[in-house]
């Protein structure tokens, strides 16, 4: 049985709720993205415990350090009171909380409906990167390129939509 | 340290000595590193002594400058945000333990294999960036902030080419497990000559090269120092910090210098390794048991000579001006280490 691991989940799920409530509730912006760091770095931790470890380096690589750190980098640069700031909540914030559930239920239902009899191997079969890059460049190479194009068109459309001349 | 000791020492025994070790591997070469560079070689360049009262050749200033900064008042601004201004010197120092953890110091002698070792090491690397963006805004000084957004888009900017230049020697390694990168140079040959292995230096010379410049973005080294250019900013990002929490980050900068630079010394120079033909080793498991012992004097060496270069051209360099620093991360390296990532791929398969 997977005691430690289950203690260690409800651990770092206790910790990713508290700080995903905070983020909703914390009345100053940059707590609100320090509190988001707590949350993705969780979900970094919990890939670990499925010994998932490509994608937990992945978490922190790319959500860590290059989103959050935007996040912070956009808020700070825009508006940087220290101190509690009033006005956070726009008027249709009630709106969130139907979204929030039905998105909960929706993914849910999915992860229940496909995976729910299946059991996590506990004889320690790990997989590693190179099978990921296996995958990826096998049979998956088309979804990848297709990934690829649209964040190239992203890209472009950012740079587009931020130049003046 | 695994295959090794693990009949003898118990599981919380082996967890002590590699926390011991962390220390160690981190704080003895952050120390050499500020006296030998900082406080001596810098004081050399520029004709004068430096320390010489305390001890034999001020051997015994840090000692004395620890003190210095342990007993200073612990100053916060009023209006500073507290939690935040007390927790970012820490995310900063936990950035470079965090760091310090995959670099490979024998054949037995490391904290962690992970099989995702470089990549883990740029990811964590990045975590610095968050407690220096913290600093800078909870300071509640203009300065401080910044400091501390320059930071953020010099750090951003430079990730990237150092990202890149890695994918270099990961291609040429065919890993991305730093002790398999040790084993694939120090057994490789060149042209058929074995006597000096295979360090990805030679045949990586161009991701070199970025790395290194990279790596002086990253430390916030001098000619890229804009976070904390004193003549502009007072002390950026720092400006609001005295007491231990200075000390904490002074330790961070060079400590960091030393992790990175024994990261470099694994990436192209061969690690903890020597040229495995001098002993007639072939792979890992021939590797002989003193290594584990030679092999963090060998890693250290290799670190010495490459933090000096770090602090050579820290010393030797005027500041840039915030659109060059952008313009040379985006349009010459970035660009350059596309280039090498295209000719190490086709060459490795010709190959």
């Amino acid at each position: 049985m997977l005691i430690a691991q289950n203690i260690g989940f409800a651990i770092i799920a206790a910790v990713m709720i508290v700080g995903a409530i905070r983020v909703v509730t914390t009345s100053n912006v940059v707590h609100g993205a320090l509190w988001l760091v707590v949350v993705l770095a969780g979900a970094a931790a919990q890939y670990i415990l499925l010994a998932a470890e490509f994608v937990a380096v992945t978490q922190v690589l790319v959500y860590i350090g290059a989103v959050m750190v935007l996040f912070l980098f956009g808020t700070m640069l825009t508006r940087s009171r220290i101190g509690r700031d009033s006005g956070l909540n726009n008027t249709y914030w009630k709106l969130g909380i139907p979204v929030a559930l039905a998105l909960f239920a929706a993914m849910a239902i999915a992860l229940v409906d496909s995976f729910g009899s299946e059991k996590m191997p506990t004889d320690g079969a790990i997989v590693n990167t190179q099978q990921i890059s296996d995958q990826i460049f096998g049979p998956y190479l088309l979804p990848f390129w297709a990934l690829s194009f649209v964040l190239l068109a992203a890209v472009i459309g950012a740079i587009v939509l931020a130049r003046k001349d | 340290m695994n295959t090794l000791f693990a009949a003898v020492i118990p599981y919380w025994g082996q967890s002590l000595l590699r926390v011991l070790g962390g220390l160690v591997a981190v704080l003895l070469p952050a120390g050499t590193i500020v006296y030998l560079f900082l406080f001596k070689m810098m004081s050399f360049m520029q004709s004068r002594l430096g320390p010489m009262e305390a001890g034999p050749y001020g051997s015994l200033q840090l000692v004395a400058e620890v003190g210095k900064w342990l007993q200073k008042e612990d100053i916060q601004p009023t209006n500073a945000d507290k939690p935040v201004f007390k927790m970012a010197p820490i995310i900063v120092l936990m950035s470079t333990f965090l760091l310090v953890v995959v670099v490979p110091f024998g054949p037995d002698a490391w904290f962690t294999d992970l099989e995702t070792g470089i990549f883990y090491a740029l990811a964590v690397s990045s975590i610095s960036v968050l407690g220096i963006l913290m600093a800078g805004w909870s300071s509640a000084n203009k300065y401080s902030l910044l400091g501390g957004l320059r930071a953020a888009g010099q750090l951003i900017a430079y990730e990237l080419p150092m990202v890149l230049a890695v994918m270099g020697v990961v291609i040429q390694a065919g890993t991305m497990n730093l002790q398999q990168i040790v084993v694939a140079q120090n057994a490789g040959s060149m042209f058929g000559i074995d006597t000096f292995g295979n360090p990805y230096v030679i045949t990586q010379f161009v991701g070199f090269i970025v790395f290194m410049i990279a790596i002086q973005a990253e430390l916030t080294q001098a000619p890229f120092d804009m976070p904390i250019a004193e003549s502009e900013l007072v002390s950026g990002y720092m400006t609001e910090y005295s007491g231990f929490r200075f000390l904490i980050f002074f330790i961070g900068e060079f400590a960091t210098a030393g992790v990175f630079a024994m990261i470099a010394s694994t990436l192209f120079l061969g690690g903890w390794g020597v040229p495995f033909s001098w002993f007639g080793w072939t792979s890992m498991d021939s590797v002989a048991n003193w290594m584990n012992v030679v092999g963090p004097l060998v890693v250290f060496t290799k670190m010495m000579v490459l933090t000096f270069l770090i602090m050579w051209v820290r010393f030797t360099y005027p500041r840039f001006r915030e659109d060059q620093l952008q313009r040379f991360a985006w349009k010459v390296l970035i660009p350059v280490s596309l280039a090498n990532i295209m000719l190490t791929a086709v060459l490795k398969v010709v190959f």
